[in-house]
C-alpha cells in the first residue's frame, strides 16, 4: 500500500484513527486481489451508474475558437450527475465487506454528498452528510436531494463554514463512531489509504477515455485538463495517461477573485507545504500555520488542501498547475451552454476555461481532452446570483 | 532524571497521582492563560500541557474548540506562547512544561527552529495529537538533539503490540492514555472496562501512563489513576477559566 508521494501524504491522524486505517487497509488490499469485487464494481457502474460515460467532441466550441480540438469525458451523465459516484460506489462495497452500517461523507458542493447518500439507500446503509453551512445555503438543491434520499444532513457553522470545516467534523464522528461507521472521503485527500484508494476507483475515468480517445481519433489526447479542488476527478483523469509523456496533464485550479486578490482556493499555485486531514501537502495558510478561509464562487473547488499526489506531481512537473478565476469560468460555463448545450458544473468550468484559453494556440489536430466532471444543475441559482452582481458569499 | 521522571518519582513517594493540566493558551487572553496556570499550580498541579491553538481541531471537542477559536481571534501564537514559559520556568524551575498542539503548528514554524527555542525557553516535552508513531520520526529527529521528549498518545483502539511500540523509546517521556473514542471533553460517564484498560496498558510499558479525556475533578482523577501514574483535566479547567474572564 502507498502511503507516501515523495515527502507528501502520510497518516496525521489522532492515534484512535489508526487502527481504523490500518483496517481499512487491509480490507482495501484483500478487495483489490479479489475478483468478486471487481465484479460487482464493474456491474454496477455499468447498470447502475451507466457506464461507460460517452467521449463528445465540443465541434461549434472548438470551431468557434478556431484552434485545437475541444472533447469532452462526460462524467456529467454518471446517474447523480457527477463522477463522485465511481468512488462512493467502490467505498460503499468496501464499507459492506467490512460489516460497517453507517456512512458518513463530508461534501462541499454537494455531490459527493448525493452520491454517498445515493449508494447508502443503494445497500440499505444509514447515512450522516457533514457540509458547511455557507454550502448548504448556496447548493440547496443537493441538500434536498440527499434528505430524499434518506441521508441526514448537518450543516456544520464553524470556521469559515465550507468543506474544509465539513471535513473536520467528519472526522470527529469517525473518531467516536468507528466501531459501526465508515468514513466515505469524496477526493484523493486525507490519510492513507485514501488517496490512492480514490483515485484507483476514479481511474475509469482516465483509463475510458484513454481508450474512447485512440479509437475515436486513433491518437492520444496532446493535453489532458481537469479542475482541482481536493482533484479526485483530475486524479483519475490523469491516472490513465500517467506513462503517456506525450500528454500534458493540466490540473485547474480556483482562481476566485484572482491569485493577487488573496481570495482564491489554489493550494498548489498559492500555498506552501503544511498537513491538515491526514496528509502532508500543499495547503493555504497564515505565516504561523492556521489555515486560512478560501474563497470561489464554485463550492466544489472551496477547499484549501489538495491531494497529496497532486503536490507530487506538481513538484516533479509531470503535471502543470494553473488558475481560472471567477469570472473566467462564468464564461466558461456560458460558451458551453450556448455552442455545446451542455450545463457543466460550476467546477468544471474551470477545465472548460482552461481549454477555452489553451484551443487557439494549438493547431486543429490537436486534442484537448477535458474532464466534464459534472452537471450544473445545482448551480443555476448561483450563476444567476454572479451574474446580478451579487456574489455567493 | 528530566523533570518529567523526577515528578513522577515524586508523587510516587508522596503516594498520590500526578495531576496533569490542559489549559488552550491565549483565552480568554494571553496574559489570563498563564495567571491561570499559576493558578492551577497553586492547586497542586503537577504537570502543565499548554495548548496551542489550531485553526483545524479535529481531536477537541466543543469547548476545547471553542477557546481556540478565542485564543486565535486574539492573534496568540505559538512564538508567543513559547516566549511565555521562560516566565513559567524561571518562576517553577521543577514543574515540567508540555506544548500541546496540532502537527501543522509546528511544521509551519519550522521543526529545528521550534524544538531549539521550546528547549531554551525551558519546555520540557511536545504532544501533537496529530502525529501518530509513523509519522513521528520527522519531529524526534530535531526534538532528541535539543534535549526535548515526545508525550505520545495511546486509545482505546491501540491494540498491544502497538501499545508497544508506541512506547519504545520514550521512557523518559509519559503515556498519555485516552479513556474515549471521540473527542476531548466531559463526559456523563467513563466506561466501565477503563480500569482493566488501564492496568493492561500499565502492564505492557516501561513509563508512566496518566489518563486523560472526559475527566472532571481531581476527585475523579485521583479514582481513575488508581489503575495508573496520573490523570489529565482539561476541558472543565478551559471551562472554568473562560467563564472567569
Amino acid at each position: 500500500m502507498k502511503t507516501h508521494y515523495g515527502i507528501y501524504g502520510g497518516q496525521y491522524v489522532a492515534e484512535t484513527l489508526m487502527t481504523p486505517l490500518h483496517e481499512l487497509e487491509k480490507a482495501y488490499a484483500d478487495a483489490k486481489r479479489d475478483p468478486a469485487f471487481k465484479a460487482e464494481m464493474d456491474d454496477i457502474l455499468v447498470h447502475y451508474v451507466g457506464r461507460e460515460s460517452p467521449l463528445t467532441y465540443a465541434r461549434r466550441l472548438s470551431e468557434h475558437l478556431g484552434g485545437a480540438r475541444i472533447v469532452l469525458k462526460r462524467e456529467d451523465l454518471n446517474h447523480t450527475g457527477a463522477h463522485k459516484v465511481n468512488n462512493t460506489v467502490g467505498q460503499a462495497l468496501l464499507a459492506r465487506r467490512m460489516g460497517k452500517t453507517r456512512l458518513i461523507a463530508e461534501t462541499g458542493a454537494g455531490m459527493h454528498g448525493v452520491a454517498t447518500a445515493t449508494v447508502a439507500a443503494l445497500f440499505g446503509m444509514e447515512c450522516e452528510v457533514f457540509m458547511g453551512a455557507i454550502d448548504v445555503a448556496r447548493q440547496s438543491p443537493n441538500v434536498a436531494r440527499m434528505k430524499m434520499l434518506g441521508a441526514k444532513v448537518h450543516a456544520v457553522s464553524e470556521g469559515s463554514a465550507t468543506l474544509k470545516d465539513a471535513m473536520n467534523e467528519a472526522i470527529r464522528d469517525w473518531t467516536a463512531n468507528c466501531d459501526d461507521t465508515f468514513y466515505v472521503i469524496g477526493t484523493v485527500a486525507g490519510p492513507a489509504p485514501y488517496p490512492e484508494m480514490v483515485r484507483d476507483f476514479q481511474s475509469v475515468i482516465g483509463k475510458e477515455a484513454r481508450r474512447q480517445c485512440l479509437k475515436a481519433y486513433g491518437k492520444l489526447p496532446d493535453q489532458a485538463i481537469a479542475c482541482v479542488g481536493g482533484g479526485s476527478n483530475a486524479m483519475g483523469l490523469f491516472a490513465g495517461f500517467l506513462e503517456d509523456p506525450s500528454v500534458t496533464l493540466v490540473g485547474v485550479e480556483a482562481g476566485g477573485k484572482g491569485l493577487a486578490t488573496g481570495e482564491h482556493a489554489a493550494s498548489i499555485c498559492g500555498g506552501r507545504v503544511g498537513v491538515l486531514h491526514g496528509s502532508k501537502t500543499y495547503l493555504l495558510q497564515t505565516p504561523s500555520g492556521q489555515i486560512i478561509d478560501t474563497y470561489s464562487v464554485s463550492a466544489g473547488l472551496d477547499y484549501p488542501g489538495v491531494g497529496p499526489e497532486h503536490a507530487y506531481l506538481a513538484d516533479t512537473g509531470r503535471a502543470t498547475y494553473t488558475t481560472i478565476n471567477d469570472d473566467e469560468a462564468i464564461a466558461a460555463f456560458d460558451a458551453l451552454c450556448r455552442f455545446e448545450g451542455i450545463i457543466p458544473a460550476l467546477e468544471s468550468s474551470h477545465a472548460v476555461a482552461e481549454a477555452i484559453k489553451r484551443a487557439p494556440t494549438l493547431p486543429k489536430e490537436a486534442i484537448l481532452l477535458v474532464n466534464l466532471s459534472g452537471r450544473g444543475d445545482k448551480d443555476m441559482e448561483n450563476v444567476e446570483r454572479w451574474k446580478s452582481g451579487r456574489v455567493g458569499r | 532524571m528530566n523533570r518529567i521522571q523526577k515528578t513522577f518519582a515524586r508523587c510516587k513517594a508522596e503516594g498520590k497521582a500526578a495531576y496533569v493540566a490542559y489549559l488552550t493558551m491565549g483565552a480568554p487572553t494571553l496574559e489570563k492563560s498563564f495567571a491561570a496556570a499559576e493558578t492551577l499550580l497553586g492547586e497542586g498541579v503537577d504537570i502543565l500541557e499548554l495548548g496551542v491553538p489550531f485553526s483545524d481541531p479535529v481531536a477537541d471537542g466543543a469547548v476545547i474548540r471553542a477557546a481556540a477559536n478565542r485564543a486565535l481571534a486574539n492573534g496568540v501564537t505559538l512564538a508567543d506562547v513559547l516566549a511565555g514559559v521562560s516566565g513559567l520556568r524561571a518562576r517553577h524551575p521543577d514543574t515540567p512544561v508540555v506544548i500541546f498542539t496540532y502537527y501543522n503548528i509546528l511544521y509551519s514554524y519550522g521543526l529545528k527552529r521550534f524544538a531549539d527555542e521550546a528547549a531554551q525557553r525551558g519546555v520540557d516535552a511536545v504532544l501533537v495529537v496529530d502525529l501518530p508513531l509513523e509519522e513521528r520520526g520527522e519531529l524526534l529527529d530535531v526534538l532528541r538533539p535539543a534535549g526535548l521528549t515526545l508525550v505520545p498518545l495511546v486509545a482505546p483502539t491501540t491494540g498491544p503490540a502497538r501499545v508497544r511500540a508506541i512506547a519504545e523509546g520514550l521512557e523518559d517521556s509519559f503515556l498519555y492514555a485516552v479513556t474515549v473514542k471521540g473527542t476531548t471533553g466531559q463526559r456523563a460517564s467513563l466506561p466501565p472496562e477503563l480500569a482493566s484498560r488501564l492496568t493492561e496498558i500499565k502492564r505492557l510499558v516501561n513509563l508512566p501512563v496518566v489518563a486523560g479525556f472526559g475527566i472532571r475533578t481531581p476527585e475523579e482523577g485521583a479514582a481513575v489513576a488508581s489503575h495508573c501514574d496520573g490523570f489529565v483535566i482539561g476541558s472543565a479547567l478551559v471551562e472554568r477559566f473562560m467563564k472567569d474572564a
